[in-house]
C-alpha cells in the first residue's frame, strides 16, 4: 500500500491504461450491419423495400439522437419531434428560396441546434418529470406558433415547388436521393452516439444521469454539459427533418410537431436499452417491425398506439434497462460487446 | 490560510442550522468536526463546497472569495468531498466512477490519464479487483471506499470527509483510518466529520465542536476531551457527565469509584 501511496501523487506517465475506444467489435458490427442492410434497396432498386426501410431508418436516427439526452444524460424529453419539425420547416423555406439541398440540410440542423441551446438554458434546470412536462409544453407551443406564422404557411403549411426536384433529376430520383441521405445520416448518428458515449464529455453526461448533485460536486459543469448534450441530440432530427419533408414534398404543423412521434421514439429507446448505442438502434428497428406487423394484421390494426403505450408500461415496470441493458446486466461478459 | 469562514450563518426557514461560525484552516492540517446530530456539521460542509450559499458571512478558499460559487467551480479549485450517505454512480463501473473525479475535478485529466489515476487510486483504497464491477453492486464498506477514491482521484488540495467511518465494522474502521493517515501524509488538508471518537481523537490535529449551529469549543484533541462544555453537549448535564466519568474510572480492584472523578 505504501508504494501505491507514493504513486498516487506522481504524475500519470503517458497512457498506461489503454482505453479501447474505437475498437469495440459490437459497435463496428452495428455500423456495418446498418450500412449493408441499408444499401440493399439501393443495390436492388426495390422501391417498396426502400419505403419500408425509410421509415425504419427515420426511427433509428430519431431514437439514436434522443438517446444522447434521454439515455446518456437521463433527461426524458417528449419534445424531440420539435427539432424534426423545425428543421423540416427551415429546410422547406430554404429549398423554396432556391437554396440547394446541401445548404438546406445544415440550415435545418443549425436551426434545431440553436433552438435547443436557447431551450436548454431555460428548461434544463428542471429535473425529472418537470423537465418532461416542459418539453411537451414546448412542442405544443411551437405547433400553435407555426399554425399562426404566415412565413411558415400557417395552418396549411408549405409545399415544395416542383422545380426544386428538377435540380435533383426529377421526383423519382429525389426519392432515392432522400433515402441515401437518410442512410448516411443514420450511420453518422451511430458514430456520433458512440463518440459521445466513449468520450470524457459522455462520462460527464452519464455522471449527471446517475446523480446530478454528486456529479456537480465532482466538478462536472452540469449546466454546460446538459445544454451541449441537448444541442447535439437536436441537430440530427433537424437535419433528418429536412430530408423527410424534402421527400414528402409538403409540410404542415400537424405532421411536423406530432407529439405521438416523440412518444414512440421514447418507446423505441426504452425498448432497446436507454444509454446504449446498440439499444437505440435495435429498439428503433424492432419497434418499426412490430408496428408494421400490427398495422397490417387486421384484428389489431387500430390498436397500434394502445399497444405501444402498453409496451412502454411493461418496459418501465419490468425491464427499465431495455433489452440491451437487460443482457448487459445478466451477462457481464457481453458488456464490452454491447456498447 | 487555505480556508477561512467569516461569520457564516445559514437558516432553513425558521431553523438556524448555522449561526455566526468563524473558522480558519491552515494548509496541511487535519481538522476534526464534532457535534451531536443536527449540530450543523453537514450544513457546514455543504456551504464550504457550494451546495448552497450561506445566508450571511463569507467563505474564502485559497485566498479567493468563493461565497456562492457552484460546487463544480470549487471542485476545479481543488476541493473534494465524500458524502455521509454514499452517492455512487450505480450504473457506471467502479473505475468509471473514479475516472469522473479525475476527469472533472481539480486537475481535469483526459480519459487516458484518468484511467491510470483511477487504477492507482483504486489500488490505494483496496478496490482494485472491483474496478470493472458496477458501483451499485458494492457493499456499504466498499461504497465508502469508492467515495473516498473518487474524491482522491481529483487530487484535491482540501478534502472534506463526511463520516467515512460510519456503518463500518471495527476491522474496516482500522483500515479506513490507515488510509486517512496516508492521505494526510501526502499533504492533503482534511476536514473530517466523525462520530467514532477514538478515530477522530487519534487522527485530528485540531477539533472544532458545533452545537445547535454554533461553535461550542475548539482545541487539540486532549483539550476537547476534557472540556466540560463538550461533555455536557454530548451527555446532557455536567453532573451526569461526572457520574459517567466516575463509572469509567471505576476501579475494579478495590471496588470503589475513584474519588478524583467525583471531585
Amino acid at each position: 500500500m505504501k508504494a501505491a501511496t507514493e504513486e498516487l501523487r506522481a504524475a500519470p506517465t503517458a497512457r498506461q491504461v489503454q482505453l479501447a475506444r474505437w475498437t469495440s467489435p459490437g459497435f463496428w458490427l452495428t455500423v456495418v450491419a446498418v450500412a449493408l442492410i441499408g444499401l440493399w434497396p439501393l443495390v436492388t432498386g426495390d422501391a417498396s423495400l426502400r419505403e419500408t426501410f425509410f421509415t425504419a431508418l427515420l426511427s433509428l436516427a430519431l431514437a439514436s439522437s434522443l438517446n444522447i439526452i434521454l439515455g446518456f444524460t437521463g433527461y426524458v424529453s417528449f419534445g424531440h419531434v420539435v427539432f424534426f419539425g423545425l428543421g423540416g420547416y427551415v429546410g422547406m423555406v430554404a429549398l423554396n428560396q432556391g437554396v440547394p439541398l446541401w445548404g438546406a440540410l445544415p440550415l435545418g440542423g443549425l436551426a434545431a441546434g440553436v433552438l435547443a441551446y436557447g431551450l436548454g438554458a431555460a428548461i434544463l434546470r428542471l429535473r425529472g418529470s418537470y423537465f418532461a412536462l416542459a418539453t411537451i409544453g414546448v412542442n405544443e407551443a411551437l405547433r400553435a406558433f407555426v399554425n399562426n406564422f404566415p412565413p411558415f404557411g400557417g395552418a396549411t403549411g408549405i409545399s415544395l415547388q416542383f422545380s426544386v426536384y428538377k435540380s435533383y433529376g426529377g421526383a423519382t430520383n429525389a426519392l432515392w436521393l432522400a433515402y441515401g441521405l437518410l442512410l448516411t445520416a443514420c450511420v453518422a448518428v451511430i458514430l456520433l452516439s458512440y463518440a459521445v458515449k466513449t468520450s470524457k464529455f459522455g462520462l460527464g453526461l452519464m455522471a449527471i444521469r446517475e446523480d446530478e448533485d454528486a456529479a456537480e460536486v465532482m466538478g462536472v459543469v452540469t449546466p454546460n454539459a446538459k445544454t451541449w448534450a441537448y444541442v447535439l441530440s437536436a441537430i440530427i432530427p433537424g437535419i433528418v427533418g429536412v430530408i423527410f419533408f424534402f421527400k414528402n414534398g409538403n409540410i404542415e404543423p400537424a405532421d411536423a410537431f406530432r407529439l405521438q412521434f416523440s412518444i414512440e421514439t421514447i418507446v423505441m429507446v426504452m425498448l432497446g436499452g436507454q444509454g446504449t448505442v446498440l439499444g437505440a438502434v435495435l429498439g428503433a428497428v424492432g419497434y418499426q417491425r412490430l408496428r408494421g406487423f400490427l398495422l397490417t394484421y387486421p384484428p389489431v390494426k387500430d390498436l397500434q398506439l394502445a399497444i405501444a403505450g402498453g409496451l412502454l408500461l411493461l418496459i418501465v415496470l419490468f425491464i427499465p434497462a431495455g433489452i440491451v441493458g437487460l443482457i448487459r446486466r445478466k451477462v457481464p461478459a457481453l458488456r464490452k460487446f454491447l456498447v | 490560510m487555505l480556508l477561512e469562514l467569516n461569520n457564516v450563518s445559514r437558516s432553513f426557514g425558521g431553523l438556524h442550522a448555522l449561526s455566526d461560525v468563524t473558522l480558519t484552516l491552515p494548509q496541511g492540517e487535519i481538522l476534526g468536526l464534532l457535534g451531536p446530530n443536527g449540530a450543523g456539521k453537514t450544513t457546514l460542509f455543504n456551504i464550504i463546497n457550494g451546495v448552497y450559499p450561506p445566508s450571511a458571512g463569507r467563505v474564502r478558499f485559497r485566498d479567493q472569495d468563493v461565497t456562492g460559487k457552484k460546487p463544480y467551480a470549487l471542485a476545479h479549485m481543488g476541493l473534494a468531498r465524500t458524502h455521509q450517505i454514499v452517492r455512487p454512480l450505480n450504473e457506471l463501473t467502479v473505475r468509471e466512477n473514479v475516472m469522473v473525479g479525475a476527469c472533472f475535478g481539480h486537475e481535469r485529466h483526459t480519459l487516458g490519464e484518468a484511467a491510470t489515476i483511477a487504477a492507482q487510486t483504486l489500488a490505494f483504497v483496496g478496490l482494485a479487483e472491483r474496478a470493472e464491477q458496477l458501483a451499485g453492486s458494492l457493499n456499504v464498506a466498499q461504497k465508502k471506499r469508492l467515495e473516498l477514491a473518487r474524491a482522491l482521484a481529483a487530487r484535491p488540495v482540501l478534502l472534506l470527509l463526511d463520516e467515512v467511518l460510519a456503518g463500518l465494522n471495527p476491522a474496516e474502521i482500522g483500515a479506513m483510518v490507515e488510509i486517512v493517515r496516508q492521505i494526510r501524509a501526502q499533504g492533503v488538508t482534511i476536514i473530517m466529520i466523525e462520530h467514532v471518537m477514538h478515530a477522530i481523537m487519534n487522527v485530528s490535529d485540531r477539533i472544532v465542536v458545533l452545537e445547535y449551529g454554533r461553535l461550542l469549543a475548539e482545541g487539540t484533541p486532549a483539550q476537547i476531551a476534557n472540556d466540560p462544555k463538550v461533555i455536557e453537549a454530548y451527555l446532557g448535564s455536567a453532573d451526569m457527565a461526572q457520574d459517567l466519568q466516575s463509572q469509567v474510572n471505576y476501579h475494579p480492584v478495590n471496588g470503589v469509584a475513584c474519588t478524583q472523578a467525583q471531585a
